[in-house]
């Protein structure tokens, strides 16, 4: 036994790097901690790709131990929906494999024609976690395919909702082409218009009627391809009877072109290309940076993202996989161990212990008993369980919250301050513009009120207001990446800063599932300890395994006969003593608190002597108090969640005095107490972790997911928060308060710009190298002060790298 | 002095060329994925005939991991 210790303190897990506990598992000399990692170990070597483990020291991820079942993928109406292209010998599939995490996997998940011949060829992208796959359908099944996924350790992640198409959709393929062309005109113009600006010789003027041709030539193009989408959108805002900064825009680019050709054509000037090409060039660039995601994560997620593709229906005793879309009332379902309940379902036969985690946050599983409403969302353990469906999917408990209105609005309509102040902008401007035209006019000079009203709406074009909140939020979008926090577009980042009332959710939110603490009241010895976890460990019930973590590296012993009640307790016997731990009413004690039915005591007993009991405390995110405490002084903070209010007296100690607790909540009168607020006049910013927060989220001004995984699924939001990072949040409010602040200052140096050059176009004497110059100053200043204020703040709020 | 209309025809030829080969890198996908193939260039080619590869000990490649 003294060796076997020895091995435990030293070894890892030749495959994943966890500690060897067991000596059980070798091959080829090497150790490997579970059965999981052997396999892939024995599957890669026969291979000869033992390469693998050459680029990193334990590159692989211990396999989960639940083995989804792909029998579905058999089905063509499945599989179709899931090949890209197919033809009559290969077939093209893209898949999303959240384990994908170091230069091993890239190597393995590109050498995958190794494994099968009929893999022709596999190209992953790091980034975005996905792998392509080309294979001969007629000798490789898309089923097959998969497990080979997973008997390697990549498991595919493959939901009704396909990520991975949608992501593609959202490309900025067209943007950059648009940029490519404008920097073109951009530079190409430049070049041409410079002879204008040094001066010419009289015998080369001949040469300038040439050159303005040629600009004309450059400034079509991005008229009319790189500048489309501004007229579009300022026509569209207008019918709307809204004023944003498409619409100055828009105008600006149009007059400068409608003046450069005029001058060209009759010869008056050498007209303003270049500032056209830069300007268009510029703005297209800030929309760039706008769109730029800094992480693939996709915030557009809802329950279909969470629900398998397929089912098992059980049509006269024949086991069957179906779509979940055909499932009908009455239908009957077979439930596997670690399957979804897809629909609200009757239970008809079999055991169920259901796992709400997706849906509340709680992994402590529900106990049901026959004939008993299961509603859609759990994940069953144990045993094989049969349902009667008495809900269609889109109907259930869970999933008809998307039905909801709030659901209906694609996009929500964020507040942000350029929208606010291009409406007072554009119509000073328009004011500016025909007044400084209507004084020329009364002064007869005809040609000078055209240049005046021309000039003012060129040099007064909104470039460098329109390029302030894309690079300053832009840049805040990034700090936020870098400390755990993936906001989703810069919108966001504005709306973080508005919100003056948060809403939390308990179990999952504020609450860490990963983190529990076990306490041990009683006395064990090591030996007794040992014995616990030697049982604990043949189970897959979460406490259990909290056990087994709980206690650490403890000396291995082999233990027989386990058993396993299912939401009742585990024993075996190891060395020749018999261990039960469990709830008090299966290892035969009277409870004295009577509450066993929670399972947070698990009892011990050793050859029927207590031992004591295992308790979980609730486990608060690092450093809760100290959070809540910071953010309440600015913000009004409440609680609503769907448990019980066993720890209510504990929250009330956490929360300001005068917040709302709500308990026992549904998720449909959590998206109504948003709104509630919402009709007080408060900017509410909810934060959820689970399924049944998704309508609270989307209807908030604010929907933040706070997730311990963020490769894991979580509902759709506005932003995902990285439990680790929870502890930042009061920081993350007053860096976004920053944000906007920069965004106003900037505005104020692109103000100062604009009256400058006002005061030169009023009199219209505006040089075209004047606004040459101008144009591209401002754009330049306000793009490096945006970047250095961001970072100059990111390291006030200790956000910056070297300091987090 | 028309010397001038032939090299600016010139250059913008020459432009016009780096447009389509940008357009064509675009189109092809090559700006989709920036960081994979980083690291794809610094895999190992396998030397052809040497199929079965002579295996070190775990503790061996950790060595040459750190140096």
């Amino acid at each position: 036994m003294s060796v076997e210790t020895k091995t435990s303190k030293n070894t890892q897990c030749f495959h994943c790097g966890d500690p060897v506990t067991h000596t059980v598992y070798e091959a080829d000399g090497h150790a490997f901690c579970c059965l999981g990692c052997q396999s892939v170990y024995r599957v890669l070597s026969s291979n000869n790709m033992q390469q693998y483990y050459r680029y990193n020291v334990h590159p692989g991820k211990k396999k989960a131990e639940r083995s989804e079942r792909y029998d579905y993928l058999d089905e063509e109406v499945i599989a179709d929906k899931l090949i890209d292209f197919r033809n009559e010998e290969i077939s093209m599939v893209t898949f999303y494999i959240p384990a994908i995490h170091c230069s091993s996997c890239i190597w393995l998940l590109e050498h995958l024609y190794k494994l099968h011949p009929a893999i022709v060829a596999s190209q992953s992208d790091f980034m975005k976690k996905q792998v392509d796959i080309t294979f001969k359908h007629g000798e490789l099944s898309l089923r097959r395919l998969v497990e080979l996924l997973v008997d390697v350790g990549y498991e595919p992640k493959i939901t009704l909702q396909d990520v991975v198409k949608e992501g593609r959709k959202s490309s900025q393929k067209g943007l950059v082409a648009k940029i490519a062309v404008a920097g073109f005109c951009f530079g190409n113009s430049m070049m041409l218009s410079f002879p204008e600006y040094f001066g010419m010789a009289a015998f080369e003027t001949k040469y300038s009627a040439f050159f303005g041709l040629m600009n004309i030539g450059f400034s079509l193009p991005v008229l009319l391809y790189s500048g489309r989408d501004y007229f579009t959108a300022a026509w569209h805002s207008l019918r709307r009877r809204q004023v944003n900064l498409d619409v100055p825009l828009a105008l600006g680019i149009f007059v400068l072109f409608a003046r450069t050709a005029w001058e060209i054509f009759t010869g008056s000037g050498p007209g303003f290309a270049d500032t056209l090409c830069g300007l268009v060039f510029f703005l297209l660039v800030g929309r760039w940076v706008q769109h730029r995601a800094y992480h693939h994560i996709s915030f557009e997620r809802d329950y279909r993202s969470y629900f398998p593709v397929a089912v098992t229906r059980l049509l006269d005793g024949a086991a069957k996989p179906i779509p979940i879309a055909e499932i009908h009332v009455g239908d009957r379902l077979l439930i596997r161990n670690n399957e979804i309940v897809p629909a609200d379902a009757i239970l008809l036969k079999g055991d169920a212990a259901i796992d709400f985690s997706f849906v509340t946050g709680e992994s402590e599983p529900v106990r049901k008993v026959l004939g008993e409403i299961i509603y859609a969302g759990g994940r069953q353990t144990g045993e094989a369980i049969e349902l009667e469906v008495v809900k269609a999917v889109s109907q259930s408990y869970l999933t008809k919250l998307w039905n909801n209105e709030a659901f209906k609005q694609y996009e929500k309509k964020f507040r942000t301050f350029s929208n606010l102040v291009s409406r007072y902008f554009t119509v000073v401007l328009l004011a500016i513009a025909l007044s400084a035209m209507a004084y020329w006019f009364l002064q007869a000079d005809t040609v000078r009120a055209w240049g005046a009203f021309t000039a003012v709406l060129i040099i007064a074009c909104p470039c460098a207001l329109a390029l302030s909140s894309p690079f300053t939020l832009s840049a805040a979008l990034s700090v936020f990446d870098r400390n755990g926090f993936y906001v989703k577009n810069t919108a966001a980042v504005e709306q973080l800063a508005a919100v003056d009332c948060l809403v939390f959710d308990k179990t999952g939110t504020i609450s860490s599932p990963s983190a529990s603490r076990m306490q041990f009241e009683g006395s064990l010895l090591a030996d007794e300890l040992a014995m616990v976890v030697a049982v604990c460990r043949n189970s897959n019930h979460p406490l259990s395994r909290e056990v087994v973590n709980w206690a650490g590296t403890v000396a291995y012993m082999s233990s027989r006969d386990f058993r396993e009640v299912v939401g009742k307790g585990v024993e075996a016997i190891v060395e020749g003593h018999h261990v039960r731990i469990g709830s008090g009413l299966f290892i035969g004690l009277p409870d004295a608190d009577g509450r066993s039915g929670e399972g947070s005591k698990v009892h011990v007993t050793i050859d029927g002597v207590a031992k004591g009991w295992f308790s979980v405390e609730q486990p608060w995110r690092g450093n809760l108090s100290g959070v809540m405490k910071e953010l309440s002084r600015t913000y009004e903070l409440n609680l609503i969640t769907g448990d019980n209010d066993k720890e209510k007296s504990q929250l009330h100690g956490i929360f300001p005095t005068g917040a709302d607790l709500l308990f026992n909540k549904l998720p449909g009168e959590k998206l109504e107490y948003i709104q509630s607020l919402q009709h007080k006049g408060n900017q509410v910013c909810m934060l959820g972790d689970g399924l049944n927060d998704a309508g609270a989220l989307k209807q908030a001004d604010l929907g933040i997911a706070v997730s311990d995984d963020i490769n894991n699924f979580s509902p759709g939001c506005d932003a995902i928060l990285d439990g680790k990072s929870f502890s930042k949040l009061p920081r993350f409010f007053k860096f976004a308060k920053h944000a906007v602040r920069v965004i106003h200052m900037s505005f104020c140096i692109s103000l100062m710009y604009n009256i400058v050059g006002l005061g030169f176009a009023v009199t219209g004497m505006m040089s075209p190298l004047f606004a040459a110059v101008l144009m591209p100053l401002s754009t330049v200043t306000i793009i490096g002060f945006t970047t250095v204020a961001v970072h100059l703040y990111a390291s006030k709020n200790q956000l910056t790298d070297h300091q987090s | 002095m028309s010397a001038i209309f032939f090299l600016i025809g010139c250059s913008v030829f020459i432009a016009l060329i780096f447009l389509a080969a940008f357009f064509w890198a675009n189109r092809t996908g090559q700006h989709e994925d920036t960081y994979t193939p980083s690291i794809r260039i610094l895999f190992d080619d396998e030397v052809e005939g040497q199929a079965t590869e002579v295996e070190r000990p775990a503790t061996e490649i950790k060595k040459a991991e750190s140096q």
